[in-house]
């Protein structure tokens, strides 16, 4: 037990749930602006969670009730562990060395799987729908997800995330291996609304269709938990996107000469400015200018269209490496 | 392995119904595969109470029957009271009337656009398309005095004139519409996403429209040229010889999916407009009421015997009142409501079976459904199935409320 361990055990949650409700409440303000509204103030995600833990927990009667008592914590859980292995700009991942982008690959996987387990348990006709539509959405964007994971391992020769993170991948790949990361950058952006759970893939979640899907049952400090594990979720996910694909640090980019303490509070302010690139862009652009899919378009546009992208990339890095 | 079935309720309250209905599916995986639609949660006795009133508290009342449509109810109350009474509106009132119906069906049709668009999970647009409607509403507040429930009808004319500043304003609404339906033609009807949840769902082929007695702009978008205001036309229509928006004249062939509904609706906002242009153009001079004092309108009704059937085409399709006056008193001794979407309802059962759950919301939502035009009548039965009529319940209740003085000590 260094006083190291017990930093990141205590201090990388609550940073994590920090900048998580953060860039949710920018995301619903702009959201907000770009429809012509005004917009709820940044802060109202804290608000939302701080109504949601005073409220009273029902657990409805036909529910398997340890299991869906059990879920929530263990979306929170593996959400908190995947900030563990993302290099924060220039610091490195606290569980560096202990597990590379398979691990990232199956703590979000768990994640959704945790809210499909939940809402099976909650008994409830509309969760089971959304708990249906959850895995046939999970089975339609894993493949491309690691197929993108597969092209970095090519030419890194390694899965380690540290490794990525080091040297800009657009440096070391030649002008065919660029189309291809290219290709691979688009795949994970179509990746992205997918995994968060957002439009024009919320089809689990459907308000209009299956009342909130897996959530219809969960109220209270349930619910709370899943809206902070989805908030560190969207945080992560788009933190991952920009360690693999615009890993420039600031120093790189302006030939700054910076050291101390100075360096490492420009280069974290940098990574968190990439990263509200990344989710206004990804996220929040993609939300307002879409509708919801039906499950079958949304399998089928994986499927197909996006698979048949990704491996095309994934065949170009291929022939640039060999 | 075998297939489970799940029974999914929907209703009476469900974040895609803004009113209570029901709808009870059989859902095997993604397929719907047994439905039942039940009615009959939003009954208010309008009816009743109108036939207790006198004719024009009963025409306020018919105003409040439904939100959205607010003016199709008293239109067709007062074409109905006036072919009782055997008098007739004056032109410039026939023409003004008309101008405020067309009005209201532009609010409702751009309203309907936004809230399937929020159906179908597209909240942008819903803003959009609302932010668009606020311009009409703004000129029929101008003109009535209200946004929702005008007040602006009377048996015999109507009650507010239009003056010249008002015909200006139409005008710049006229041309500000005509951009905003160009640039709805492009959102809704060249949207791939938009038609990839509408194309093919929510069919109804022409012979089961006629089957299932639907009407307004589903009849027309699965093809029939049917529009009260073409069949059987009335006040500032008759001047003008309109004809029903039907999908063949837009793109050559109806299909009668909510994707054609769309776009009957929109072109019918189109057609609104070149209507309201006419009328403000021809507008006749004169006056605006027949029998300008009320009393002597009521003792005119009083001393009045005779029926009548009053016809309007609502944005959701025709609304139909039948009055009858019998001489003895001053309001309708028989008053009957006829609403669009107790037709249209009917589609929903054909639609809902073999659709998806995802289709649910558009299925619901492309009619347009108005709970409260609905329920006309509620039958009660007591446990043993023998029906209770009113003097049953009206005895049944004193004595609850002299049992609950006795409890409570009280004595009125």
């Amino acid at each position: 037990m260094t006083p190291e361990t017990i930093f990141y055990a205590v201090g990388m949650p609550l940073i994590g749930v920090f900048l998580g409700l953060v860039y949710k409440g920018i995301d619903r303000r702009v959201s907000a602006r770009m429809t012509s509204r005004i917009g709820p103030p940044i802060r109202q995600p804290f608000w939302d969670v701080g109504k949601l833990l005073l409220k009273e927990t029902v657990v409805p009667a036909n529910a398997v009730k340890w299991i869906f008592n059990a879920m929530p914590l263990l979306a929170l859980a593996s959400s908190m562990t995947l900030l563990l292995y993302i290099p924060f700009g220039i610091i490195k991942a606290p569980l560096e060395g202990y597990g590379d982008l398979v691990v990232i690959l199956y703590l979000l996987t768990l994640q959704a799987l945790a809210m499909a387990i939940g809402g099976f348990a909650s008994g409830s006709p509309f969760s089971s729908v959304g708990a249906q539509r959850e895995m046939v959405l999970m089975m339609s964007y894993e493949m491309p997800f690691a197929i993108v994971i597969t092209g970095f391992a090519l030419i890194y020769k390694s899965f380690s995330l540290s490794t990525i993170a080091s040297t800009p991948v657009w440096t070391i790949v030649g002008p065919l291996g660029g189309l291809g990361v290219f290709l691979l950058l688009i795949v994970f952006l179509w990746v992205t609304p997918a995994e968060l759970a957002k439009l024009p893939f919320d089809i689990a979640e459907a308000e209009t269709e299956i009342a909130e899907g897996m959530l219809a049952e969960y109220s209270g400090r349930n619910l709370a938990l899943f809206y902070l594990s989805d908030a560190v979720r969207g945080f992560a996910m788009i933190a991952i996107e920009v360690v693999l694909f615009i890993p420039f640090t600031l120093s790189y980019l302006f030939g700054l000469n910076l050291s101390g303490p100075m360096l490492y509070i420009a280069e974290g302010l940098w990574f968190l400015f990439k990263v509200l690139l990344f989710y206004v862009s990804a996220v929040t652009l993609v939300r307002t200018s879409f509708a919801r899919f039906r499950i079958e378009q949304a399998s089928k546009l994986f499927w197909v269209y996006v698979n048949i992208i990704a491996l095309l990339g994934l065949l170009l890095i291929w022939v640039e490496v060999m | 392995m075998a297939k489970t079935t799940y029974y999914v309720p929907i209703g009476p309250i469900h974040p895609a119904l803004k009113e209570p209905i029901r709808v009870e599916a059989e859902v095997e995986g993604e397929k719907i595969v047994k439905v039942d639609v039940k009615r009959g949660f939003a009954h208010r006795g309008i009816e009743y109470m109108g036939m207790k009133r006198n004719a024009i508290q009963t025409l306020y009342l018919s105003e409040r029957i439904c939100g959205i449509c607010s003016i199709s109810h008293p239109y067709a109350f007062v074409i109905g009271s006036e072919k009782a009474l055997g008098i007739e509106a004056p032109p410039r009132a026939q023409y003004i009337r008309s101008i405020i119906a067309e009005l209201e069906r532009i609010h409702s049709h751009i309203l309907w656009l936004g809230v399937i668009a929020h159906e179908i999970g597209f909240d942008s647009l819903l803003f959009w398309t609302w932010k668009g409607r606020e311009k009409v509403l703004d000129i029929l507040e101008a003109i009535t005095g209200n946004r929702i429930n005008y007040s602006m009808y009377m048996i015999g004319g109507v009650r507010r004139d239009l003056k010249e500043s008002h015909i200006r304003a139409l005008k710049d609404m006229i041309t500000y519409y005509w951009e905003f339906t160009e640039h709805m033609k492009e959102v809704f009807l060249s949207d791939p996403v938009y038609e990839a949840r509408t194309r093919g769902v929510a069919r109804v082929p022409k012979d089961v429209a006629l089957k299932l007695n639907l009407v307004g702009p589903v009849a027309r978008a699965a093809g029939l040229r049917m529009d009260i205001r073409q069949d059987i036309p009335y006040d500032a229509y008759a001047d003008i010889d309109v004809k029903a928006v039907v999908p063949q004249d837009i793109v050559g062939e109806a299909r009668g999916d909510a994707y054609d509904v769309t776009m009957v609706r929109i072109y019918e906002i189109e057609q609104s407009l070149d209507i309201i242009e006419y009328c403000i153009d021809n507008l006749p001079e004169g006056r605006i009421l027949t029998i300008p004092n009320y009393i002597a309108l009521l003792n005119k009704i009083k001393k009045t015997e005779g029926e009548g059937i009053g016809a309007h085409e609502a944005p959701r399709g025709e609304v139909i009142h039948y009055f009858r006056y019998d001489g003895t008193r001053d309001g309708p001794a028989v008053w009957k409501v006829i609403a669009p979407s107790y037709n249209n309802i009917n589609s929903w059962a054909y639609c809902l079976l073999g659709a998806e759950v995802a289709d649910i919301p558009v299925v619901v939502g492309y009619i347009d459904p108005c709970m409260c035009c609905n329920d006309r009548i509620a039958v009660v039965k007591d446990s043993t199935g023998k029906m209770l009529d009113y003097s049953y319940i009206h005895k049944k209740a004193i004595e609850k409320t002299r049992m609950l003085e006795k409890e409570l000590g009280v004595r009125r």
